[in-house]
């Protein structure tokens, strides 16, 4: 069993990784290993338009998760003292981007926000909205269902003794919901980090985040400075998920 | 808040002591992140419907949907999509079914490691496995230079190994609080290991094998950028078509048809996983 499972398991999951980063290090595929190592292409992913691209996908998760925690988090909390039939509304809506497409998503940002009165079309924003709309549902997930396990006897017992709502839900429950909102936060950062399909609907050419740089390097037939690039992506997505130090998934939300 | 001094005008009628005084209502309060995510995802979606009934020859008609709905690229990348999803998600079904089984029930070391290497497999964009891919299969790969990637099978074979620990999360859950003793019984009556699976494992894995299969439905028939990167000009799926139409050829109104068929099939099935997710306690 031990060998069944280690035939499956690494194969098919771990050795997809172990090739892009072999891949990294080398100049050409010829047989079963990677030939030709090198650190070249590591020197060509972490200067110039690469740094710049890393830069931008850092600045844009970073932006767009902090948006997506504070409005996830506010409609979670204002959700949970809705009553039972207006609660559920809430969730329908903000649940609701996860099932569109980010392709569709991508589009019809690039629809609405191309005329005036909201013309952000060609600007960085463009891009931060749309990763924002797509990980805003995470958010409001990871929030809603830490707002349910909370024991209510805490934010009780401090009103009883005289704490205003504000109070309350700054000294009370948001300190009791910091664990699972840094948490949330993690997985908004990964999510937009690796986000593409809306991302290739709106980039503008001054603000080219990392997964469109790899498809570009791909594309003109660059796969080993593009696995580089991967690498760094993979390297940064990981630095900043153990810096919240704990590592959540879209499966454990959706 | 601009409702805010009328509300405070009636704070007389106090509420309950244990709820504490309440200057605004709930109601208002669930206002601004609503407005928020209906200015920046309703209206632009609904935006993309009335574009979908805007022909570029001016007007209000069904042209766009007569055009897309008739023209073979668009019939294709329907099945393309849908044929690829179910194959995708069956593939997920079963082998995250093998693996789940054999992680919570073969003891060995490190099974607690795996878990968390799923959490961060799962963290990491779905292009990578393309990407990984093509030096496996591609044209200078580790198996050689045959066109399995160009064709629908290499992104069977990316989605599949993308999506399945998606369906190994609910299982894992599910099996981690089958009792033990009912496995231990059936098999000190004599039952062996394909029968205990067959009898006693698969009832219960079955919610979670539908809440799983049916969000790797939905993802498969969402995923761009596995498709995207296989370069496959055959491979033609309904968000890809999407991209093209709006990116490369412009054709805005025929875009935001092919958007809208997207997305009544995927909410459908989305709407459809939750109920049965729901149902599932996951």
């Amino acid at each position: 069993m031990w060998a069944v499972f280690l035939v499956l398991f690494l194969p098919l999951f771990a050795l997809p990784l172990l090739v892009v980063l072999g891949a990294s290090f080398a100049t050409h595929w010829p047989g079963v290993l990677p030939a030709g190592l090198t650190t070249d292409n590591y020197r060509a992913a972490t200067r110039g338009e690469a740094l710049q691209a890393l830069t931008t996908s850092l600045l844009t998760a970073a932006g767009a998760s902090l948006l997506a925690l504070v409005v996830g988090t506010w409609a979670a909390l204002a959700g949970a003292a809705l009553n039972r039939r207006y609660r559920r509304l809430m969730d329908a809506l903000f649940v609701l981007p996860v099932a569109v497409p980010s392709v569709v998503v991508g589009l019809s940002v690039l629809v609405a926000f191309s005329q005036p009165p909201m013309l952000l079309n060609g600007t960085r924003w463009i891009v931060i909205l749309a990763h924002t709309v797509l990980v805003t549902a995470f958010a409001h997930q990871s929030a809603s269902a830490a707002i349910a396990r909370l024991d209510p006897a805490c934010e009780q017992a401090a009103a009883s003794l005289g704490a205003r709502p504000s109070y309350v839900l700054l000294r009370v429950r948001l300190p009791l919901l910091l664990p699972s909102l840094t948490a949330a936060a993690g997985l908004c950062f990964a999510l937009s980090m690796g986000e593409l399909s809306a991302t290739m609907m709106l980039y503008p050419p001054d603000w080219t985040p990392l997964p469109v740089l790899i498809y570009a390097a791909t594309d003109r037939g660059a796969l080993f400075t593009g696995s580089a690039v991967a690498v760094v992506l993979m390297a940064a997505t990981l630095l900043v998920l153990f810096a919240v130090s704990r590592v959540r998934t879209r499966a454990s939300y959706r | 808040m601009a409702g805010d001094p009328a509300l405070q005008a009636v704070p007389t009628r106090s509420a309950p002591r244990n709820e504490g005084p309440r200057r605004w209502s709930p109601q208002l309060w669930a206002a601004p992140p609503a407005a928020a995510l209906a200015l920046f995802f309703l209206y632009p979606l609904a935006l993309v419907v009335r574009q979908s009934f805007q022909p570029d020859s001016g007007g209000t008609s069904v042209r766009p949907y007569a055009d897309v709905f008739a023209s073979q690229a668009f019939r294709h990348a329907l099945w393309t999509t849908v044929w690829l999803a179910v194959a995708s998600t069956a593939g997920c079904l079963v082998l995250g079914f093998l693996l789940a089984l054999v992680i919570s029930f073969v003891p060995f070391p490190g099974a607690k490691g795996v878990a968390r290497f799923i959490d961060v497999y799962l963290s990491f964009p779905s292009f990578l496995i393309t990407l990984a891919l093509l030096f496996i299969y591609g044209t200078t790969g580790i198996i050689g230079s045959f066109q399995f990637l160009t064709t629908p099978w290499g992104v069977l074979l990316a989605e599949v190994t993308y999506f399945t620990p998606f369906v190994m999360r609910p299982l894992l859950a599910a099996f981690s609080q089958l009792d033990t003793a009912q496995l231990e019984a059936a098999s000190s009556l004599g039952a062996r290991a394909p029968r205990i699976v067959r009898r006693v494992i698969l009832p219960e894995a079955l919610p979670a094998l539908a809440a799983g299969g049916s969000l790797v439905l939905v993802l498969c028939l969402n995923e761009f950028g596995i498709v995207l990167f296989t370069g496959a000009k055959g491979v033609t799926t309904l968000p890809m078509l999407v991209y093209g139409k709006a990116i490369l050829e412009s054709d805005y109104p025929g875009a935001c048809v092919v958007a809208v068929v997207n997305v009544l099939i995927s909410v459908g099935l989305y709407g459809l996983y939750r109920v049965v997710s729901r149902r599932a306690g996951a």
